[in-house]
């Protein structure tokens, strides 16, 4: 300790903190303020690019998603597309069978109503043609029977006899 | 580190002890004096080189008693500003007269004499005469400044290549900015904390690159051994001490004088206990990075005075080995003082912000 005490040079004591201090303030100023300013702005500069590229990522993602689902949005759009074609198509033909079905029908039914019809004309006409045969046939048969007397006498005593009978 | 300090205290006592043995078990007596006097001539040498000095030496040859290197000013306060080369003490051989006062360099230092150049010592051979203040630029003041330069203009460098390559540091900046977040991320973040240690940072580099410089060059074969010196550590944790209790808050006071959350009678015991350890806290810096410096140098420097002792094929290689083994060490050492002098620092004045968590 004594020895310590003695090698204790003020003069050197002096230098060192004058020169120590001043080693301080100038490296501050020139040195460490720069170098650690440079540095924190990289470091901040480094960390922004990495949010940056993070946030790009982010948006890719997203971006993806959303051509994912406006892909799947234009299928299904298609898909309803078709569905819908589809069932209008066959729409369409169930409506064409059944107007088909009923103009069928209408043009059968017109057909039978005029066979009816006809039919009908025809069997009145046939109906007219008989009772004038009939008559024809009924005059000659008369015209032949009552030819003579006897014959008219029989005919009306059987006919007497039948509404007799009824 | 204390404790390897110590140790390796020790162990250079016990090799210098098991060469004082060797040597008296093995040689003649003629040859034992001479070895006996290259002995006190590694001693002295040592010695010499521990301290401080006021021309800067690189070396000298004793025989014909030439030093080479270069004077440095000497600046005295005697009644009045005194500022010449060292040269006129031509290594303390001689006595420089200015102004009419004379003054001679002993043992590093310089004292106030008479025109012979008389030094009077008292019992325990300490030099009575009496010593003018000294200011002179001594070879630890010159490292001290061409460290500062060096910092100044690598650092400078840095800074200015990042304005250069936009963002990116170049050439030297590459190897000079890990050791910059080394110091921000891992010595001062830790332990101060997120919020403050911004204001510290310009000190805890300064301090970490000025001591591991220091440290550094006091590897070299120049011969200086400014972080081993007390008066330098001795500022450096003054500093530290110093802005540690002027930014100190409330809550750093309040733990040393009123610990909370104990008896009142143990905050009285305790309060002279924590204020001890204000200033035991940069004392042992202090103390930390001097004992490690010195340690390392005189332990070295016996190896390498070892070699010329020996001046054997077993003995003198086996020395060099040991002291490149110990060079290496010493590097690690003097990366890793200036860490924990730096880290201490930062936990000091993290301690000093701590905010109140109760």
């Amino acid at each position: 300790m004594d020895k310590l005490i003695n090698d204790f040079s003020f003069g050197l004591f002096f230098w060192q903190i004058l020169l120590f201090v001043g080693l301080v303030l100038l490296l501050r100023k020139f040195a460490w303020k720069p170098i650690l300013d440079s540095v924190n702005n990289r470091e901040e500069g480094i960390k922004n690019a990495l949010e940056a590229a993070e946030a790009a990522r982010k948006e890719m993602q997203n971006l993806q998603a959303d051509n994912e689902r406006i892909l799947n949005e234009a299928r299904a759009e298609r898909d309803a597309m078709l569905k819908e074609a589809r069932q209008l198509k066959d729409n369409m033909i169930t409506d064409a069978k059944t107007e088909a079905q009923a103009e069928a029908d209408k043009i059968v039914a017109q057909a039978q109503a005029t066979i009816e019809s006809e039919k009908k004309a025809a069997l009145a006409e046939l109906k007219n043609q008989v009772a004038g045969l009939s008559v024809e046939i009924a005059e000659k048969v008369v015209r032949n029977e009552l030819s003579n007397k006897d014959k008219q006498l029989e005919l009306v005593d059987s006919m007497l006899g039948d509404v007799t009978l009824n | 580190m204390q404790k390897i300090s110590v140790v390796r205290i020790f162990m250079t006592l016990a090799v210098i002890l098991t060469s004082l043995n060797l040597a008296a078990k093995d040689t003649e007596k003629a040859e034992k004096e001479g070895k006996d006097g290259l002995k006190t001539e590694i001693k002295e040498f040592i010695d010499h080189h521990l301290q401080d000095s006021h021309d800067f030496t690189l070396f000298s040859d004793k025989e014909s008693g030439k030093h080479y290197g270069f004077p440095l000013p000497v600046i005295l306060w005697d009644n009045g500003l005194k500022v010449f080369s060292s040269s006129k003490f031509h290594h303390g051989e001689t006595v420089a007269e200015v102004d009419g006062n004379y003054y001679k360099l002993y043992h590093s230092k310089i004292y106030k004499t008479d025109a012979a150049g008389t030094i009077t010592y008292d019992e325990s051979h300490h030099a009575t005469n009496e010593k003018p203040l000294d200011f002179s630029i001594t070879k630890n003041v010159v490292s001290m400044l061409l460290i500062g330069l060096l910092m100044f203009f690598m650092f400078r460098g840095l800074a200015k290549s990042y304005k250069k390559n936009n963002g990116i540091p170049t050439g030297a900046g590459r190897f000079l900015e890990p050791l910059v977040l080394f110091v921000r991320d891992e010595i001062a973040i830790p332990n101060i904390g997120e919020k403050k240690y911004k204001k510290y940072m310009s000190f805890l580099l300064t301090i970490f690159f000025f001591v591991w410089f220091l440290n550094l060059l006091g590897m070299t074969p120049l011969g200086v051994n400014v972080t081993g010196n007390i008066a330098v550590t001795f500022g450096l944790a003054l500093l530290t001490f110093l802005i540690t209790n002027f930014t100190a808050n409330k809550n750093y006071w309040g733990h040393i004088f009123w610990m909370p959350g104990v008896p009142t009678f143990m905050k009285v015991v305790l309060a002279p206990i924590e204020l001890l350890g204000v200033f035991i806290k940069p004392f042992s810096l202090m103390i930390r990075l001097y004992a490690n410096m010195t340690a390392g140098h005189v332990v070295l420097m016996s190896i390498v005075g070892m070699m010329f002792l020996f001046k054997s094929w077993i003995g003198s290689p086996l020395s060099f080995g040991l002291a490149f083994a110990l060079s290496i060490l010493e590097l690690l050492v003097a990366a890793l003082q200036a860490y924990i002098f730096t880290m201490l620092s930062a936990l000091y004045f993290g301690m000093a912000n701590e905010e109140a968590h109760h």
